[in-house]
């Protein structure tokens, strides 16, 4: 675990949250750029979730498996909200909302690390 | 009076947004809890539960924003409000009943205090939009 993967897509995850916050402060709507980088983060997490369960089965580390899955899981399902929160509202707005679903991604990877760790 | 509407517009956005974490993070940690070791600390897990069922009703009802969602609204995250102070200095006061931690506990403090300063926002955010 915490494969080059997860430093890609925390990563793309923290770029996205920034240019949505400048698109916020500049009073724009999200636009393509900010919801491909966001599509391509989907599909690490993705990727992430595969790997993850892999690992988790061929460790011999004490990894509480029900949370472990639970945050990979959970994490698929808040950028693609996010992205559907941010585009039915037509203000600046829904790119500062964009922003806090992907802030909320590294956060997420933060506690998959710990669990990983203990 | 204003649209009701205005309740999830502009900086409500966010606000739902935030709320929407939340609801997903204390529905996830509740069931996970619930389902895998119920008998550890079967009040600090129901409380995980309530706080869930709290955070979702607020959620829905903002992002809802009619005339009755926010009278929803305003009572959920009043429940809200009482429940992270109350479960906050409870699990100060009587650490031994929460041996492993809700989102209310410590105000929050597992959550960077975000529990505490929520319901705060969302009881001044409705009232703007009143």
């Amino acid at each position: 675990m915490f494969a080059p993967l997860t430093w890609f897509l925390v990563a793309l995850a923290l770029l996205a949250m920034v240019y949505a916050v400048v698109l916020a402060a500049r009073d724009k709507r999200i636009d393509w750029p900010v919801l491909g980088a966001v599509g391509v983060v989907e599909v690490a997490l993705l990727a992430q979730l595969v790997v993850g369960i892999v690992q988790l089965s061929g460790t011999e580390r004490d990894v509480s498996g029900p949370f472990f899955v639970g945050y990979l899981v959970g994490s698929l399902i808040i950028l693609p909200i996010g992205a559907f929160w941010a585009l039915a509202e037509s203000s600046r707005w829904g790119a500062g909302a964009l922003a806090v679903a992907c802030l909320v991604i590294p956060i997420l990877e933060l506690r998959l690390h710990d669990l990983w760790a203990v | 009076m204003t649209d009701p509407a205005a309740t999830k517009h502009g900086p409500g956005r966010i606000l739902i947004a935030v709320y929407g974490v939340f609801a997903l993070a204390a529905t996830a940690r509740a069931g996970v809890q619930i389902a895998t070791k119920f008998g550890d600390a079967p009040i600090a897990y129901l409380l995980s539960a309530v706080a869930a069922v709290i955070y979702c009703a607020a959620t829905f009802a903002l992002a809802k924003a009619t005339v009755v969602s926010r009278k929803v609204a305003t009572v959920a995250i009043a429940i809200e409000l009482a429940g992270v102070i109350g479960i906050g200095a409870f699990s100060y006061a009587v650490p031994d009943d929460f041996p492993d931690a809700t989102v209310w506990s410590h105000f929050g403090q597992g959550y960077g205090f975000v529990p505490l300063v929520l319901p705060v926002l969302g009881l001044l955010w409705l009232r703007r939009t009143r």
